[in-house]
C-alpha cells in the first residue's frame, strides 16, 4: 500500500469501517511511514476531541423531558372501561351519560367542521409537498416502479392507472400519516400544475374522518374525494376542478372493483 | 385495530433512550434551543404516529434520526439549509496549508471545535455529528440521511477537511 491509498482509507480507519484485509494493509503501511502514522494519529485525536466537544454540548431540561414523556403515554382509559367503580361514582356515571347524549348532538352538528378539518389536513400535506425540495421518496414516472415501492409499507394495496396516453404524468410517491395510519401520497403533473392523490384506509366501525364523496374548492384548491374498496381517495391541486376530476376518473377506472 | 396503548408503551421504551442525543443533535442543527425543543417534540409526535410502519428488528435509531432530520428540513432554518443539504457541489473545497504534523501538534480547545462545527455548512455539520459525536456506522448514517454509503464516505471526508481548515485558520488567527 502506498501513501495515497493509505490516506484515502484513513477516515474509514478511524471510524472502524475497514474490512480485516484493508485494516491489515493500513496497519502494515503505518508501521513503516511516519507521515501517514502522524496523519492517522491526528485524525484519531480530532475524532476524540470532536466527540468530547459535541456529544453532550446541549442537554434538555428536566421539564422538557417530562413534557415529552407525558405526550408519549397512552391516554387514561375512560371510566366505563375500568372494571370496578366506587358506589358514589355511579351517580357520576349517570351524569356522564347525560353529557354524552348532549355531546352526540353536538358531534352531529359539527360533522361539517370535521370534514373541513380532514380536508385542511390533506391540504397542509399537499402544500408541504409542494414546498419540499424532496417532494416524493420514490421518484419515477413508471407505475410499475411506484406501486411496488409501497409494498410492506402500507397495510393495503391499490392500483394505479396507466397515464401514458393521458395529459397526466406520474412523478412518484411517498408514505404519509393520516389519523395515526399510514397512507400513500402520489404526485402527478399536468402542464405546470402538480396534483396530490392521497389514499388512506377506512376502517369498519372507525371513522378517522367523516368525509362524504365530494368535489369542490377549498382555499383556491380543487378537491375531489371518494371511497372505494375500503379506501378513501382525495385528489388536491391548484389546477381547475375539471383537471382534478379527470385524474379522479382515471384512478376510479384503475381501482380494484 | 392493534392495541395502541401497547404500541405506545413499546414506542416509549425504544424512543426515550435517544431523547437527550436527539435534543443535542437538534440544537446543533437549529442552533436555537426553543427551535430544537419544537423539532424534538414534532419528531416524537410524528414517530409515534408512524410507529406502525416501523419494521421491528430494523434500526430504530436511524429511523427516528431520519424523522428528525426530515422534519428539520420543513422548518424555516431547514428550508434555508436545504439548498446545500443534499449537494456537495455548493461548498467550496477548503484551501489549507495543514500537514498531518501541524494538525497533530495543534491541540484544540473544546470551544474552538464547537465554533468550527457551528461554522460548518449544515450538510457537513450533521455528517461529523452523526459519525463522531453519535458514533454511528456509515450504514446507519446512510439510513438516517437517506443517501448511499459512498456519499456518506465522500461527504464525511470533505466535512473533516473543512473542519480541519476552520480549526487551523482559527488557531492561526489566535496566534497573531
Amino acid at each position: 500500500m502506498n501513501c495515497e491509498l493509505c490516506r484515502a482509507n484513513l477516515d474509514s480507519y478511524v471510524d472502524e469501517g475497514l474490512s480485516p484485509e484493508e485494516l491489515g494493509a493500513v496497519h502494515e503501511h503505518l508501521r513503516t511511514c511516519q507521515n501517514c502514522a502522524a496523519d492517522a494519529l491526528a485524525r484519531l485525536q480530532m475524532k476524540r476531541e470532536t466527540r468530547a466537544a459535541a456529544a453532550k454540548r446541549f442537554t434538555p431540561s428536566p421539564e422538557f423531558r417530562i413534557r415529552i414523556e407525558q405526550a408519549m403515554r397512552p391516554q387514561r382509559k375512560p371510566f366505563w372501561k375500568i372494571g370496578t367503580l366506587p358506589v358514589w361514582m355511579h351517580g357520576v356515571g349517570v351524569a356522564a351519560l347525560a353529557l354524552l347524549l348532549i355531546a352526540v348532538s353536538v358531534i352531529l352538528s359539527t360533522r361539517h367542521a370535521a370534514n373541513d378539518q380532514a380536508i385542511a389536513e390533506f391540504l397542509d400535506m399537499h402544500v408541504a409537498t409542494m414546498a419540499s425540495a424532496n417532494p416524493v421518496d420514490v421518484v419515477s414516472t413508471d407505475r410499475h416502479t411506484v406501486k411496488p415501492w409501497f409494498q410492506g409499507k402500507l397495510p393495503f394495496a391499490f392500483n394505479l392507472p396507466e397515464v401514458q396516453d393521458s395529459p397526466y404524468k406520474l412523478l412518484g410517491g411517498k408514505v404519509i400519516f393520516f389519523d395515526y395510519s399510514p397512507g400513500a401520497q402520489l404526485l402527478y403533473e399536468l402542464r405546470k400544475h402538480q396534483l396530490s392523490v392521497f389514499i388512506v384506509q377506512e376502517h369498519a366501525g372507525w371513522h378517522p374522518f367523516d368525509l362524504a364523496s365530494t368535489t369542490g374548492s377549498e382555499k383556491g384548491f380543487s378537491v375531489e374525494s371518494w371511497t372505494g374498496s375500503g379506501l378513501r381517495y382525495v385528489v388536491i391541486s391548484d389546477t381547475n376542478r375539471a383537471d382534478v376530476h379527470g385524474l379522479g376518473e382515471l384512478l376510479r377506472t384503475a381501482a380494484p372493483q | 385495530m392493534a392495541d395502541r396503548s401497547a404500541d405506545t408503551g413499546s414506542f416509549e421504551q425504544l424512543a426515550m433512550p435517544h431523547f437527550a442525543k436527539l435534543y443535542n443533535f437538534a440544537c446543533w442543527l437549529t442552533r436555537d434551543r426553543a427551535a430544537a425543543e419544537d423539532l424534538v417534540q414534532e419528531t416524537y409526535t410524528k414517530a409515534l404516529k408512524g410507529f406502525a410502519s416501523f419494521q421491528q428488528g430494523s434500526n430504530f435509531r436511524a429511523w427516528i434520526y431520519r424523522i428528525l432530520r426530515n422534519t428539520f428540513l420543513t422548518t424555516e432554518a431547514g428550508l434555508e439549509a436545504t439548498v446545500s443539504l443534499d449537494s456537495d457541489d455548493t461548498v467550496a473545497e477548503p484551501t489549507t496549508t495543514e500537514t498531518p504534523e501541524s494538525v497533530l501538534l495543534a491541540r484544540f480547545e473544546q470551544k474552538a471545535i464547537q465554533k468550527a462545527l457551528e461554522n460548518l455548512p449544515v450538510n457537513y455539520r450533521e455528517m461529523i455529528l452523526l459519525c463522531d459525536a453519535e458514533e454511528m456506522s456509515y450504514q446507519e448514517i446512510a439510513q438516517a440521511l437517506g443517501i448511499p454509503i459512498g456519499t456518506v464516505m465522500s461527504r464525511l471526508s470533505r466535512a473533516r477537511k473543512a473542519m480541519r481548515a476552520l480549526l487551523m485558520a482559527g488557531s492561526e488567527e489566535a496566534a497573531r
